[in-house]
């Protein structure tokens, strides 16, 4: 019983320590994370309920598809992952550390005829002149040695890089290292969002699950804006954001300037440029019309929407505006509206009318001239909020990661003997890695050992 | 001078290297072959200067940014990585036939980019107004030149070890005694691998903080994310493999080509079939 039960264990433990296990893992984390890429994720789009049929829905929300990276079937193969990481580390750690703190200072019969990195010199010298003058040597040329003598040869062993072995596991603890840190954020962290109206000001934030945040201070929006390059392409958003205090603005965190890839942060919460709007309260517009056979101008003002009808049965309806019209004509900069005016009996004609260019507004044909003259309504700015007290860890984990891949790839662990026997003296070499580049350095060395005067 | 002729005058030395490099493989006239090379490093160098022209260009334009910005930028970045990398391999470790298998690819990006892309120079867009777009752009594409060039190398190693299969009397002849053995092609995949996997790795992990310094949050699984991990898992499965009895070899050669499918896939594919963040503009 006791041993099915150790063998148990036994199989248990080999099975989480196999590379066989990482490649299945790390083949079945690539494919099972395309599913997440295919099919959308979240909230899904009613495009996308409208097309897929109510038994693959289903199937698809059991299997937790639609929020794939976060199932626990995906959530269960990085825990496996983990596992197998700690696993063979467990198991591979203590051999590597002892091959590091315990080299093989003797090198026995066995072992000398599996290297190929050999060279032998005869000498005439007594022996132990003969060892003192190549442990020097050694130690000039490769790195000083450890003497042990044996059946009356002396055997000088010089390593160099032995800590290099440690890399790859520098590698998988970084891995762990990151998760730690994500779960940290996860637990501690929130990301958020939240609107500002120009003028206005916000003491909390709606989180991703719906949840609203005291900030513990506020934010005001203090302006916002657009800038367009020629073209039309936007240039720049830029919010003006004050921190508030019991109602007093905070020195230096007074008219910060927040565009995107330049965040604010203040107490550890940080605030991104996003997104952007037009306010909808206070949203008036106001036009001016004016008869070209003369009269007098009429000024008038309409919320996004509305309509007014003149005297003479024409009706004029405000579609929609904006403050910057550029990135839709990107010969005209200012504000525009485009309109839908109906002339009585006759079809509706959509345009725009601009703020800045009158004339090019009167250029149109028809009895009555229209201009836009603004609108007294307020941006609002779009921001992403994300507290995160395990980023840190997750950027040790990442610096970690690239010293570790650094260490294990191209360093290695570089072995040297000079066996010292009475009348000559043999050398051998052998590193962990990159057998070829290693080649080349102990050729060096073996011209220099033969050319060795003792 | 324009860069844009630079770039044509770079798109015909790949394809005359290319050519050298095929004549070399059929002929076996080592001339033929160290023209090749030559003709490659030549394209190099025209290419470094023509994206340094540009560069300047887009200054002159008034809207300076390095030339990283769009599928067109980017996929001559792409060559020109593949033939940087391919010069790395071919200086270092000396078998030059390999060529034939990589610039090919440097020559599919610059007449696919010359004839098919959209060549104006654009101002960035607010998002892209980072020095991380320098970093993280450059590390990807030179792991994904990489990953190219081990494809290329794993391609001969199957067509070699196919045809060994097939002849067992062990005179390969012909075209096939041009390859190198397949055990230094094995060990080509490798080392072109050992390359491109840290600069993956620096790309993904640069990505991963400009996306927390612009957007707050490192990782959000975006497709392109996705698939850059994919890509990295792939590759992490081939350097285990390499000390697993059963994946050395064929399996290895088929791993490294996956890899770099699946890189492309997340290069352009993702852009092409799937929505992000990563949009390449229009």
């Amino acid at each position: 019983m006791a041993t099915t039960e150790r063998n148990f264990v036994h199989t248990v433990w080999d099975f989480f320590c196999s590379l066989k296990l990482t490649i299945f893992l790390l083949i079945s984390l690539a494919l099972s994370s395309i599913i997440g890429t295919v099919l959308p994720q979240g909230q899904l789009p009613p495009e996308y309920l409208a097309q897929i049929s109510p038994v693959k829905l289903q199937i698809y929300s059991k299997l937790g598809f639609f929020d794939m990276y976060h199932s626990w079937w995906f959530i269960a193969l990085l825990y496996i992952f983990s596992l197998n990481l700690i696993s063979c580390s467990i198991k591979r750690l203590p051999h590597v550390i002892k091959f590091i703190t315990e080299p093989t200072l003797v090198l026995g019969e066995t072992m000398r005829n599996t290297f190929t990195l050999k060279k032998e010199i005869a000498f005439s010298t007594p022996i132990d002149a003969g060892q003192e003058k190549l442990a020097a040597f050694l130690g000039k040329e490769f790195a000083a040695p450890v003497i042990s003598e044996h059946s009356g040869e002396y055997h000088l062993f010089s390593q160099k890089s032995a800590w290099s072995r440690l890399g790859v596991y520098v590698v998988h603890l970084s891995i762990l290292v990151i998760f730690v840190g994500a779960i940290i954020g996860s637990l501690f962290g929130y990301k958020g969002f939240v609107t500002i109206v120009e003028g206005s000001s916000i003491s909390s934030v709606e989180a991703r699950n719906g949840k609203q945040i005291p900030l513990g201070f506020d934010l005001r929006c203090d302006q916002f804006s657009v800038a367009f390059y020629n073209t039309g392409a936007p240039k720049e958003f830029k919010s003006i954001l004050t921190v508030l205090e019991n109602g007093q603005p905070i020195k230096d965190f007074t008219n910060v300037r927040v565009v995107v890839n330049d965040p604010l942060t203040y107490k550890g919460i940080t605030f991104y440029q996003s997104s952007y709007g037009q306010a909808t309260e206070g949203g008036e517009h106001y036009f001016t019309m004016t008869p070209r056979t003369g009269g007098n101008t009429e000024r008038f003002a309409l919320r996004d929407g509305d309509a007014v009808t003149f005297k003479d049965g024409t009706t004029f309806k405000l579609l929609e505006a904006t403050p910057e019209v550029r990135q839709f004509m990107p010969e005209f900069s200012g504000p525009a509206a485009r309109v839908e005016v109906t002339i009585k009996g006759k079809s509706p004609q959509t345009f725009i009318v601009l703020k800045n260019y009158p004339e090019i507004n009167a250029q149109r044909g028809d009895e009555l001239t229209y201009n836009y003259e603004g609108s007294n309504a307020k941006m609002y700015t779009g921001l992403q909020v994300a507290k995160d007290p395990g980023v840190w860890i997750v950027w040790v984990g990442c610096t970690l990661m690239i010293v570790g891949i650094f260490v294990a790839f191209f360093m290695s662990h570089k072995r040297v003997w000079v066996i010292v026997s009475k009348g000559h003296a043999r050398m051998y070499g052998n590193a962990s890695k990159n057998q070829a580049g290693f080649q080349m350095q102990f050729e060096e060395l073996a011209e220099k050992f033969t050319n060795l005067k003792i | 001078m324009t860069s844009s002729l630079l770039f044509n005058v770079t798109t015909l030395a790949y394809m005359a290297s290319m050519i050298a490099f095929f004549a070399f493989l059929a002929s076996k006239n080592k001339s033929l072959g160290l023209a090749g090379s030559v003709i490659a490093y030549g394209g190099l160098i025209i290419q470094t200067a023509a994206i340094a022209l540009r560069w300047k260009e887009s200054y002159d334009l008034g809207v300076g940014h390095a030339p990283l910005s769009n599928l067109y930028e980017s996929v001559v970045f792409f060559s020109w990585t593949i033939i940087l990398i391919f010069a790395f391999i071919d200086l270092k470790y000396k078998y030059r036939i390999i060529g034939a298998f990589v610039v090919p690819f440097a020559l599919l990006g610059m007449a696919w980019a010359q004839l098919g892309l959209s060549t104006g120079i654009e101002p960035l867009v607010p998002a892209l107004q980072s020095n991380w777009l320098l970093y993280h752009v450059v590390t990807c594409f030179l792991g994904y030149a990489a990953f190219a060039v081990a494809c290329g190398i794993s391609i001969m190693y199957l067509i070699k070890a196919t045809h060994e299969e097939g002849n067992t009397t062990g005179s390969a002849g012909g075209i096939m005694s041009m390859f190198p053995p397949i055990k230094v092609l094995d060990d080509l995949n490798y080392r072109a691998i050992m390359i491109g996997f840290p600069l993956l790795t620096l790309g993904i992990i640069t990505g991963a903080a400009w996306a927390n310094y612009a957007w707050g949050t490192y990782w959000s699984w975006d497709p392109k994310e996705t698939w850059s991990l994919i890509v990295w898992f792939v590759y992490a499965a081939f350097l285990h493999a390499r000390f697993t009895r059963g994946w050395v070899g064929k399996r290895a050669a088929w791993l490294s080509i996956i890899g770099f499918a699946a890189t492309i896939f997340c290069y352009l594919g993702v852009n092409l079939f799937l929505s992000g963040l990563h949009s390449y503009g229009k």
